[in-house]
């Protein structure tokens, strides 16, 4: 219940500030023209891989850029206070804000379902991979929410939550360039953490369960450090 | 209603609090009374279970504020001392939300907020974006968060800070009201704040309880003397003299210098001692005209001064 009036006012007020419509504008924006560039190329084929994989990139950024208010503006009004005195649970707390971004996340992800309309009706695309490059696309924003709210609850600075975020997001997403300098174990666990490599099956219409638990996983493993993160705010 | 059992609470290495116990009854209203720094805040985190003590115990309404936490919290309202506000929100949404996170029903919260916005003189303020309203506005508005759920316990850190002296003989006024109903604890460094306010006030320094006792009580019981100020014709060093002379006397002084004017001096005694008689017949015994003779209640300034100022207090002149 208290999770609900959480959200509740965490999705009114994402609604109801400029910010999260200015940075879900950018990030269609972006992933517009590169899907723009990627459909009219010389080798062109009508699939969504172009953006589910640029979105997916994109996310890096914009999942932060949702979260980074969440928690370190409620440190810094001193509102946190007021709330970890509530009869209000931790976890209640975090999971609210985290519902909440979430819901903005798949709205604006549903904007880009715009084009793979488009690809529809000027081509005929693979049903399979529009289907399994979103289902890719939304879980790696579950899990790049849940790392963006961490970075929120480590700062009472908006700024530097995102950056935490996004630095954390951009080092699970490229450790597969490591996976190219090693070989043999390391280079399948390097690339097993990757996100990007990750997000690639997807887009390519294969859905690989334990992507499915990998992404799952780090959603859960990030909202639970979030949550021990605001409970050692009180010991410090 | 609140227990507070030897509680410590270190930053780091550093104690901000040490060994801090009192308790404080239902309907009671305690004051807080302490320069800054001294602890007020933290020990108010502490109560409100928002900061766990590094050692000891505090209970309120019955629930331990650690191991029962969600239990002690529905009883408690508080308002910490920067008063924490969604600027973006209006008064009801912001009210309706604090009661919604509190447990009220909906039904509950719409007719709890009328009240409230009555109660805190908010009538006009009601659909206003709080970010726009004037500090005593929001202090308002944060006291009123602090009583939509009707809690027992009622934790105010310095709620009168920066608004303006109208605006603070008011918020005094509805602290008082609300004492009626809640059990309150309030902060403040301002000490006429305390005496008007409080029933029983906690003096802490330096992250200790110097003193817990009501206002006019203070005075005698922690700077252990009382005074007494009289008026006397006759010639200076020799009253100054005799009146030191009396029995349980400690310290005598001059307090008026002007020329012309019946001399006055103030006289320091044991507590307990009723000197006053002693002081009279010594003066009339020496054939001296004793003009007035009263017993003198020490300011809470004076009292602070000298509780927290140790090495000042050899019992010299304090400006009266
Ligand atoms: N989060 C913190 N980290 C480290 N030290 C702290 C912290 N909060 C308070 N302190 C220290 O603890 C001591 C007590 O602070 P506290 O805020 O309780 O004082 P106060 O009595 O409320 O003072 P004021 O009248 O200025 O509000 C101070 O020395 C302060 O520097
Ligand atoms: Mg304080």
């Amino acid at each position: 219940m208290n999770t609900f009036n959480i959200a509740w006012k965490e999705t009114k007020s994402y609604f109801g500030t400029p910010a999260a419509y200015v940075v879900g504008a950018m990030f269609l924006a972006l992933t517009g023209v590169f899907f723009v560039a990627e459909i009219t190329s010389p080798f062109a084929e009508a699939s969504v891989r172009g953006i589910v994989d640029w979105a997916g990139f994109f996310i890096i950024f914009l999942a932060p850029l949702l979260t980074m208010r969440l928690l370190a503006e409620e440190q810094k009004l001193g509102t946190l206070e007021l709330l970890l005195t509530s009869p209000v649970s931790d976890w209640e707390v975090v999971l609210g804000k985290y519902i909440a971004s979430l819901l903005i996340l798949l709205a604006i992800l549903s904007v880009t379902f715009y084009y793979a309309l488009l690809l529809y009706v000027f081509g005929s695309p693979d049903t399979g991979p529009v289907l399994s490059g979103y289902l890719g696309l939304i879980l790696y924003g579950a899990a790049a929410l849940a790392i963006g709210l961490l970075g929120s609850s480590l700062s009472s600075n908006q700024i530097v939550a995102a950056v935490v975020g996004i630095a954390i997001l951009l080092m699970l997403s490229f450790v597969n360039r490591i996976g190219d300098l090693v070989s043999g174990i390391a280079e399948q666990i390097v690339n097993g953490m990757s996100m990007t490599e990750r997000i690639a099956d997807f887009s390519r219409g294969v859905i690989d369960t334990s992507s499915v638990v990998y992404f799952l996983s780090l959603a859960a493993v990030f909202i639970f450090l979030t949550i021990r993160s605001l409970e050692t705010r009180r010991w410090r | 209603m609140i227990e507070v059992k030897e509680v410590t609470k270190y930053f780091g290495s550093f104690p901000a609090i040490t060994d801090i116990s009192f308790t404080v009854e239902r309907g009671e209203i305690v004051g807080f009374l302490g320069p800054n720094g001294a602890g007020k805040s933290t020990t108010m985190k502490v109560i409100t279970g928002f900061l766990p003590p590094s050692k000891g115990t505090a209970t309120v309404a019955g629930y331990d504020i650690v191991s029962e936490s969600l239990d002690a919290r529905r009883h408690i309202g508080y308002l910490p001392e920067t008063v924490p506000l969604y600027t973006e929100m209006t008064v009801r949404e912001y009210l309706g939300y604090m009661g919604k996170i509190r447990g009220m029903s909906s039904d509950r919260i719409r007719s709890r907020t009328g009240d409230v916005i009555e109660i805190c003189h908010l009538e006009d303020y009601y659909s206003s974006i709080i970010g726009k309203l004037s500090k005593g506005f929001r202090q308002r508005v944060g006291v009123a968060q602090a009583i939509i759920h009707e809690p027992d316990v009622l934790v105010l850190d310095e709620p009168t800070i920066g608004i303006d002296p109208i605006q603070v003989v008011e918020t005094r006024q509805l602290i008082k009201d609300l004492g009626g109903e809640h059990t309150l604890i309030v902060s403040t460094h301002i000490l006429p704040e305390v005496s008007q306010i409080c029933e029983r006030v906690i003096v802490i320094h330096e992250g200790q309880i110097v003193a817990i006792d009501e206002p006019q009580n203070l005075a005698r019981t922690l700077v252990g003397s009382e005074r007494v100020d009289l008026q006397v014709k006759g010639p200076q060093q020799e009253v100054l003299k005799e009146l030191a002379g009396v029995d349980g006397v400690r310290d005598v002084s001059r307090i008026n210098i002007e020329r012309g004017e019946i001399p006055q001096y103030r006289v320091e005694s044991e507590l307990g001692e009723e000197i006053r008689a002693s002081l009279a017949k010594a003066v009339v015994d020496a054939g001296w005209e004793l003009h007035r003779l009263n017993a003198v209640v020490m300011s809470l300034e004076e009292i602070f001064l000298r509780l927290t100022t140790e090495e000042d207090d050899g019992g010299g002149e304090v400006a009266g």
